[in-house]
């Protein structure tokens, strides 16, 4: 919302300086945005008067004047303008002005051989405009030497602030000067309208025609001036409509926008003569169209508010008026419209049309019901001063809602919410001067909203009010106690989870990457989502269109992109949500990562001690270990099955699991996902869901249980298993181990061999067995024995022999 | 090797002294050295021969020679150890002189110098030690919410403008013909926290939040933090102070001014945005905590008496604040990014340079960043 000094001057007498009140409109909630003041910019440019103009001696488009600015010798100006000619006052830079429009700073130069000390300025080179006929021509009576601004009447700075959704009464000029003067920056002047007198009944009338249809239109009042003499606004009008960035157009359509701008009271006008038989507002028929002012057509339907007469829709309601019943120069009779719309209905067509205007940006957010009829006045009130002609008397169909009520305001609530001590006498006084109506007695205020103030519903809004012009810098910083939770652990275990298995997986040479939560349909589908329900009605891109199944999608593509940028060995994870439905209880927590290239946990790349191997599923698995490791997974119980989803490598990945719950996967990314995903390998990956890793259980102590060390010397023994190649080296492992739970404290893979000198269907597995005596040092007997069980339980379980 | 002298002659077993030393100190070797020790003191070496004759003297003969012979062999065995450690000295300076690595080459790089974690993350956690401190807890929720939670529980009418404000991404209706929506902001996890949880409340809530709308300062997806007090008492001014204190610590700054100004959300009244004292004077740096700009960085106030309602609180019984800002914005602001969008491309030179490494841990006693 924009306005200029001068304009706020005619609804408030300041007491204080233009700076404060600038400061002061941010301070109350009306947020400066921005303060254009352009004398300060065009201060450089003057009125120059053109004394002579001759042809140049070397060229036959330019001319040399000689231009007075009202001191010193008249100044030599070579000038390009087609109009430049004696007698003309125009605009005049001296050598050292910089020209807005091209920033560059004005010498004394020659042109052609002809020495130019300055230059006569268009309004495109001010800045003004695009307009480039030329140098501007001025009132004959412009006051040579005097600041161009001053002039034409831009010595007046421009104040843009932003108005929130829920200030509309600050829409307009006059509730921008209430806020100020209730908190004490000047006196608010606001005298009544005076009614209009009609001298002959309405040559049309309006009916609201809604049927069963919920109305959406409570009152609208018109009046018909005849007799007007249309054209151009006077100057002072021009200006400020220019000032804040509208175009003027002409009077009657000039008036409408300025009661706009001036009250936050949009109204519309409408040409008599164009007008067929008597206005109805009513929905909108299906399939109707409507040229509107903007020279577009929209189409119509029977959600949107309109104004018809017998040809058709004139008008769509509080939005835009049409071009077929506008009103132009050549209007004679005029149809003042002031009406009132429901608030969300205009906010809606609005929406669904795409349009923006003034009017609808005002009656969507509120504005004042009570000053319908009032506006209509002032409206009439300025066609006839600027127009002429002879208002008819009004016409009002339905009713203007009393929008009066009465709130219950404890003194006391000002304290209770904010800290802040306010008086009673300055509470009420902020109250008065924002126009409520203070009735009652301490303790408890009777308080009556005015009717521009529709966003006022409670006490807590009246607290707002109090302290928003009293100052919110009265309100003492007041210490909160820490409170009982202050020493307590404040984390979740899935807090703490998400925490730990970031810093692990980081600690592992991995870098966190943020990815989007959405991803491409087929991404999404690749990776086991890609449902309708989680696919967004308005992405805003066909590759971020459904909520990620899981985070590989999202790190696999960022891959390819460091990858594209020359760093394809790279490590990345994240930390993040999945969504497996659109529910509150479908969204998991998973940690998951993917290295490509030679990026394993040792280091990337090649290295004058030995170049780094491509990655495989064994880094991934020790990434996945280590983080459910450092998330207080009991990673001792985790079995490892083949069952990975799809989208890895059939053979070459894994599932780690608790008996049915499959905690993480990992392993080599398909084939045929990377290049789907247009990523090339080798990529490998692993996905933990920190949601699916036990609860830890609750410890009454923090004593670590008791170290049980032996005296007796462990013993080491090594075993080379033959066993048919699918057999898994896990199930060889556990054989031995089992075969004496307690002797066997330790049992590891040393060796693995396929191959020559071997059956092809068989590979040798090597086995370190550790035997930890805990009652006596074992004889070479005792050894054997179980030795002899190890190989025997292994054999049973696995078809293994020992290898010869 | 001399003959055996004889074993009566002490001149003879001077000599033999005198050669067997010269021999000890020939010797290049071990092996060598070794074999000079057989010769003296092996089985049949000269010294053993002498030692055996002994046997054969007569008792006076024995009590001048025992000594004497016992004294060439003590002798001789002293100069064989001392050869020996003198030898094996100089094999170790022999080997070591011919062992030699080129110390400058470089080594690989520590894993946990390499890794990082997201500024976002980490500003997080920074969030979470303040707070923590002064009696929050960590309230989360789902990313896809339901109108009520995102709107209707926090005020927003239907059709209101601030609603529209919002640039809401949906999700196709279901069975029941509802919409989802992907959160717009944290706040519905504030409904969430006060639905379950009885006053007194304290909790921040950190998370993902999306907006259809895309340009160098918003992205489709960013992050914010709100926090929440509710208890009986608890008003504007203790939240003045929790936002002091907020800002002094993040900003790891002795103290910073601070302008509430009045503006408008629909779960807020009063409502304010906060803008917070800074110097922009050196290009391309901000400070904060010094200067004569503002900054505007986060928007708070009274949570609405319909928000508590709307959970079911009594808003004539408890009262409490809210407030909520970017930890994207407040992560560039500190940290220096200069690009929104930087932090969700996963380039690695980007997250290498301005991720934190995995053992920084933000602590308060440590200072944040330190």
């Amino acid at each position: 919302m924009k306005f200029t000094y001068s304009w706020l001057k005619d609804h408030l007498e300041p007491t204080a300086s233009f700076d404060q009140i600038v400061e002061r409109l941010s301070l109350i909630g009306l947020e400066v945005e921005g303060v254009e003041d352009k004398a300060k910019q065009l201060a450089p440019f003057v009125v120059g008067e053109v004394l002579t103009a001759e042809k140049h001696p070397n060229a036959d488009k330019l001319r040399v004047c000689t231009v007075s600015i009202g001191k010193g010798d008249p100044i030599q100006v070579v000038c390009g303008a087609p109009n430049a000619r004696a007698g003309l006052k125009t605009v005049f830079a001296a050598p050292g002005t910089v020209i807005p429009a091209t920033g560059t700073e004005l010498k004394i130069g020659k042109i052609r051989d002809v020495e130019s000390r300055g230059m006569l300025c268009s309004a495109r080179e001010m800045g003004l405009s695009e307009e480039h006929d030329g140098i501007l021509e001025l009132p004959e009576d412009a006051p040579v030497g005097a600041p161009f601004a001053q002039v034409i009447g831009l010595d007046d700075p421009v104040i843009e602030i932003a108005v929130t959704p829920n200030r509309a009464d600050c829409l307009g000029v006059s509730g921008v000067a209430r806020d100020l003067a209730a908190a004490g920056l000047g006196e608010l002047m606001a005298p009544r309208v005076k009614p209009v007198e009609g001298t002959f009944p309405a040559p049309l009338k309006v009916t609201l025609e809604f049927g069963e249809t919920s109305p959406l239109c409570p009152a609208f009042a018109l009046r018909v001036v005849k007799g007007v003499k249309n054209g151009p606004s006077p100057q002072w009008l021009q200006d400020r409509l220019r000032a804040i960035g509208l175009r003027p157009i002409n009077a009657l359509v000039d008036v409408t926008n300025f009661m706009t701008f001036d009250r936050n009271r949009p109204l519309h006008v409408f040409d008599l003569k164009k007008v067929t038989g008597n206005l109805v507002v009513r929905r909108a028929k299906g399939g109707e169209t409507l040229l509107a002012l903007d020279g577009k057509t929209y189409t119509l339907d029977e959600s949107m508010c309109v104004i018809a007469d017998d040809k058709g829709v004139e008008s769509l309601a509080g939005i835009m008026g049409g071009e077929d019943s506008g009103c132009d120069e050549s209007t004679t009779d005029v149809v003042v419209e002031s009406a009132l719309w429901d608030a969300i209905n205009i906010a809606q067509t609005g929406r669904k049309l795409g349009i923006n205007s003034d009017a609808r940006f005002r009656f969507e957010r509120g504005v004042d019901p009570a000053f319908t009829v009032p506006g209509l006045d002032l409206a009439t009130h300025l066609v006839l001063e600027l127009c002429g002609g002879e208002p008819s008397e009004m016409v009002l169909a339905g009713t203007v809602p009393d929008t009066a009520r009465t709130i219950a305001f404890p003194l006391t609530e000002v304290k209770r919410l904010t800290g802040l001590e306010a008086s009673e006498d300055e509470i009420r006084g902020v109250l008065d001067r924002l126009g409520f109506a203070v009735s009652g007695a301490a303790p408890v205020l009777e308080v009556v909203p005015p009717s521009w103030r529709g966003d006022i519903e409670g006490k807590a809004d009246l607290v707002e009010e109090v302290v928003r012009i009293l100052g919110l810098e009265r309100v003492p910083s007041t210490e909160l106690p820490r409170g009982a939770d202050a020493r307590k652990a404040v984390l979740t275990t899935l807090q703490l989870r998400s925490r730990k298995a970031r810093r692990s997986l980081a600690a592992r040479g991995m870098v966190e990457a943020v990815t989007w939560s959405f991803v491409s349909k087929e991404a999404a589908r690749l990776f086991g989502g890609g449902a309708d329900a989680l696919a967004l009605s308005n992405p805003i891109a066909s590759d971020l269109s459904d909520m990620r199944p899981s985070l590989l999608p999202g790190l696999i593509k960022a891959a390819g992109a460091n990858a594209a940028r020359g760093a394809g060995d790279v490590a990345l994870f994240e930390v993040g949500q999945v969504f497996l439905g659109d529910g509150p209880g479908d969204q998991r927590q998973a940690a998951s990562g993917i290295r490509r290239g030679t990026a394993k946990p040792s280091g990337g790349g090649r290295h004058w001690a030995g170049n780094a191997a491509a990655v495989d599923a064994f880094d991934a698995k020790a990434d996945a270990l280590a983080a459910l490791a450092a998330c207080g997974a009991p990673v001792a119980n985790l079995q490892v099955t083949t069952d990975a989803p799809g989208w890895y490598h059939p053979g070459r990945s894994g599932t780690l699991r608790l008996g049915s719950n499959a905690v993480a996967h990992f392993g080599e990314i398909h084939p045929a996902v990377l290049e789907a995903l247009d990523v090339t390998g080798p990529l490998v990956a692993f996905e933990i869901v920190l949601d699916k890793i036990p609860e830890p259980k609750a410890k009454a102590t923090r004593v670590k249980p008791n170290l049980d060390l032996s005296p007796f010397q462990a013993v080491k023994r090594d075993f080379a298993f033959l066993v048919g190649r699918d057999v898994a080296a896990a199930d060889i492992l556990k054989a031995a181990q089992g075969a004496d739970k307690k002797l066997v404290t330790g049992v590891g893979v040393f060796d693995l061999y396929e191959g020559k000198g071997i059956d092809p269907d068989k590979k040798s597995v090597a086995v370190e067995v550790t035997l930890q005596p805990r009652e006596r040092t074992l004889t070479d007997k005792e050894i054997e024995e179980v030795a002899g069980r190890i190989v025997a339980e292994v054999a049973k379980k696995t078809g293994a022999t020992l290898r010869a | 090797m001399s003959a055996t002298p004889s074993a009566t002659d002490p001149s003879a077993l001077e000599d033999l002294q005198e050669s067997l030393s010269s021999a000890i100190l020939r010797a290049q070797d071990e092996a060598g050295l070794e074999e000079v020790r057989i010769a003296a003191l092996g089985k049949k070496g000269s010294v053993s021969e002498l030692l055996k004759s002994l046997g054969g003297m007569s008792p006076d003969e024995r009590k001048v020679m025992g000594p004497a012979i016992n004294g060439l062999r003590d002798a001789v065995q002293g100069l064989l150890s001392h050869r020996r450690a003198a030898l094996k000295s100089a094999a170790l300076e022999a080997r070591l002189a011919t062992e030699r690595v080129d110390v400058t080459l470089p080594v690989r790089d520590a894993a946990a110098e390499t890794g990082r974690v997201h500024p976002i993350a980490q500003v997080t956690e920074e969030l979470v030690a303040i707070f923590a401190d002064m009696g929050f807890s960590v309230a989360e929720g789902p990313d896809i919410e339901d109108d009520f939670h995102n709107f209707t529980a926090l005020n927003f009418p239907a059709g209101h403008p601030a609603r529209e404000m919002h640039d809401t991404f949906f999700l196709p209706p279901g069975a029941d013909g509802e919409r989802k929506v992907l959160r717009t902001h944290t706040s519905p996890v504030q409904v969430r926290t006060m639905q379950a949880k009885k006053p007194p409340i304290r909790v921040i809530c950190p998370g993902r939040t999306y907006r259809c709308d895309s340009d160098q300062t918003h992205t489709p997806m960013f992050h914010q933090v709100e926090g929440l007090v509710i208890d009986k008492g608890a008003h504007l001014g203790h939240l003045k102070w929790v936002l002091e204190e907020f800002c002094k610590s993040f900003f790891e700054v002795e103290g910073v001014k601070m302008r509430f100004r009045p503006s408008f959300f629909p779960f807020t009244e009063p409502s304010m945005e906060v803008d917070i004292q800074c110097d922009r004077s050196r290009p391309g740096e901000i400070r904060f905590g010094e200067g004569s700009d503002w900054l505007e960085i986060l928007g708070c106030g009274m949570v609405h008496p319909n928000v508590l309602r709307n959970c079911g609180i009594d808003p004539d019984e408890y009262q409490g604040f809210a407030w909520g800002m970017g930890i994207d914005r407040i992560a560039m602001l500190k940290y220096g990014m200069s690009d929104l969008r930087a932090f969700f491309e996963a380039d690695v030179r980007w997250l290498s340079h301005y991720g934190f490494r995995p053992l920084d841990f933000p602590t308060l006693a440590g200072g944040l960043s330190a």
